[in-house]
């Protein structure tokens, strides 16, 4: 049965692992698996006149070679990521795809200069992972503010759409996760 | 506009960038591809419709502000937007200059980016919708309400192309009911002014006092009563035309007013002291014998040469009367959409009861009588009973019995102009009416000067 990888990318810390699973396994109904060895070459990725990872180079990394069952891969990293024209992403998906990325770099509050919120931390990873998770089946960006699929270019517009998805996206969603759970989303 | 309505182009020779926009815009939606250079651009713009094209500065070959200049002559209504890095700003500011859009300087923040792109997707959807609403504008300056396929309103027609895209004073003539509004709207409509507005003031609805500050506006104070400043219709007329509807019926002092007006486009409202300049075309009409309001001195002579510059003159529904089947097919038309009944046509009676009718409120009467039937009828055919006429149906003459005041008016000047030989000047005389009023009755009936 395909399953969603959930890669750490040269994580320090995990503890978003255990809710970040959980998120996932609600949102789509399917296991999601924790591989922690999974070897990327993040200095690779980095460029040193942004002080930036570009988020392609490591998306490429973690599609190269996937585990066997692997229908999904979500990479998870700490490190600021960007893709060449924008000063930042919060995360990058291949669109009807395998792979995802998102970094918790920019939904800390401490990078914004605001006091630790752990709690705060895991709901933004959530509903980022889960929006970065859903391109990748397929799904556009959708208008409903409260949407997970809703567009986020500010830390403040994750914080005000949900973790879920809304009815027209999830009567999109459905036969892609059937699609995935009988085998052809098995890449 | 759904985000799929809309094709946005990269182009750009580096390919992270165009992979990075391309896969950021798909994301939203859009329909998306990218060029590597200008001549693959120009290739896609040439075999596809694009709606937005966001374009590097600085690529090998054509340019970016060479390749907009070439995008502007494919669509000069194509957004362009410029990708640019801090040392090219200028080039960008010289892009905006020639028509771009907007400029992104890379990295762009993902925020901009999303405003930018709604943005030119708005003004895209703005240049669309009003490209749509002119051509409807288009389509409809020769068919609203003007119906009719005979030779007096083609000539009327042919009158109207003719005079239109001119901006020479116009001058229509006919009787209550003809439609001299639609004419003026038609001319205007037709004109370069088209996209500016048409304000019509009907002066014989107004005393004189009121004509004026209808007309020049007032300020505050000007008069009791004037609480606001108020702009006048000339005003509201600028660039646009005025329809100066009844003009036979204006006072001698606002007939002086009025040609001062016309002749240096420039006016005080009343009780104010600064002079507003306004740029407008006159259209005017009337159903009085203006010559003879001249010839009593009740109406200014300049004023009726500089109004008189083109004259139309409408003719009325009884001299069309091969217009009346197709006039009151039209307005069955009309008004079973607007009631929302299934009524299609007239029976071969109605029609011929109408044609015998003689029609003095003219097409805004036949309009009425139509109106009147609709709302009355049952079937999907109006039939004779559903008819009733603001006038008996004996006022419909039997054909070749009665004869109309117009008529023998008509044929008594034929006859004259027969008698001698088409001299105007000898005929006028006869007829004791002036050279001028004779032209207009020759052009009027039509008649054939010998």
């Amino acid at each position: 049965m395909a399953c969603i990888y959930v890669v750490p990318i040269h994580a320090v810390s995990q503890f978003w692992r255990e809710p970040l699973e959980a998120g996932i396994q609600k949102a789509f109904g399917i296991e999601s698996r924790f591989a922690g060895n999974w070897p990327i070459d993040l200095p690779r990725a980095y460029d040193k006149t942004r002080n930036q990872y570009n988020s392609s180079d490591i998306l490429l990394q973690l599609i190269s070679a996937p585990l066997t069952g692997a229908g999904k891969i979500l990479g998870v990293a700490e490190v600021d990521l960007f893709i060449p024209i924008l000063t930042f992403v919060f995360g990058e998906a291949q669109l009807d795809g395998i792979g995802s990325v998102v970094s918790s770099h920019r939904l800390e509050n401490k990078f914004y200069g605001l006091p630790d919120d752990r709690a705060l931390l895991v709901d933004r990873l959530i509903k980022e992972s889960i929006h970065e998770l859903g391109h990748t089946f397929g799904l556009l960006h959708c208008m409903t503010p409260a949407c997970v699929l809703n567009s986020s270019t500010y830390m403040e517009d994750i914080d005000q759409k949900s973790a879920e998805f809304c009815s027209g996206c999830l009567h999109d969603l459905r036969p892609r996760l059937q699609d995935f759970q009988s085998g052809k989303g098995i890449r | 506009m759904k985000p799929s309505d809309i094709g946005i182009l990269i182009v750009d020779d580096e390919a992270s960038v165009r992979d990075a926009l391309g896969k950021w815009f798909k994301f939203d939606g859009y329909r998306v591809e990218t060029a590597e250079d200008a001549n693959t651009a120009l290739q896609k713009l040439q075999n596809s419709a694009w709606d937005i094209v966001l374009l590097d500065i600085k690529m090998p070959g054509i340019d970016g502000i060479e390749l907009q200049r070439r995008i502007k002559q494919i669509d000069k209504n194509i957004i362009t937007i410029m990708i640019t890095a801090f040392a090219s700003v200028d080039t960008s500011i010289q892009a905006l200059k020639e028509g771009a859009f907007d400029y992104i300087i890379k990295p762009v923040d993902p925020d901009d980016m999303s405003h930018l792109i709604r943005n030119a997707v708005e003004q895209r959807r703005l240049l669309s919708e009003n490209m749509q609403m002119r051509c409807q504008i288009e389509e409809i300056s020769f068919s609203d309400d003007i119906v009719g396929e005979s030779p007096g309103l083609e000539k009327v027609m042919e009158k109207v192309a003719t005079v239109a895209p001119t901006d020479s004073t116009v001058m229509i003539r006919g009787e209550s009911g003809t439609g001299k509004e639609l004419i003026a709207r038609s001319i205007h409509i037709n004109s370069n002014r088209r996209y500016f507005p048409i304000i019509t003031i009907n002066c014989g609805a107004y005393t004189e006092g009121l004509l004026e500050s209808e007309l020049f506006g007032h300020e505050k104070g000007a008069f009791t009563g004037a609480l606001y400043r108020r702009r006048g219709k000339l005003e509201m007329a600028d660039k646009g035309t005025i329809f100066l509807d009844e003009i036979g019926n204006i006072g001698i002092k606002m007939q002086m007013d009025l040609l001062r007006v016309i002749e240096t486009k420039q006016f005080t409202r009343l009780g104010g002291d600064r002079v507003v300049n306004v740029d407008f075309r006159v259209v005017c009409a009337t159903n009085k014998d203006l010559e003879s309001a001249v010839r009593d001195g009740s109406f200014r002579e300049d004023l009726y040469y500089r109004l008189n510059v083109f004259s139309i003159v409408l003719p009325s529904l009884r001299e069309r009367k091969t217009d009346i089947p197709i006039l009151a097919r039209y307005f069955v038309k009309k008004y079973a959409q607007s009631m929302n009944k299934n009524v299609t046509n007239l029976t071969p009676e109605t029609l011929d009861l109408l044609a015998r009718y003689e029609w003095p409120g003219n097409v805004r009467e036949l309009r009425n009588v139509i109106e009147r039937a609709m709302v009355g009828v049952r079937g999907s055919i109006i039939e004779l009973k559903d008819m009733s006429f603001p006038f008996t149906p004996a006022a419909a003459v039997a054909s070749g019995d009665d004869v109309s005041l117009e008529d023998v008016e008509k044929s008594h000047i034929q006859k004259i102009l027969e008698r001698t030989g088409g001299n105007i000047a000898q005929a006028a005389s006869l007829l004791k009416i002036s050279r001028l009023t004779l032209y207009n009755k020759i052009e009027k009936y039509q008649l054939k000067k010998m």
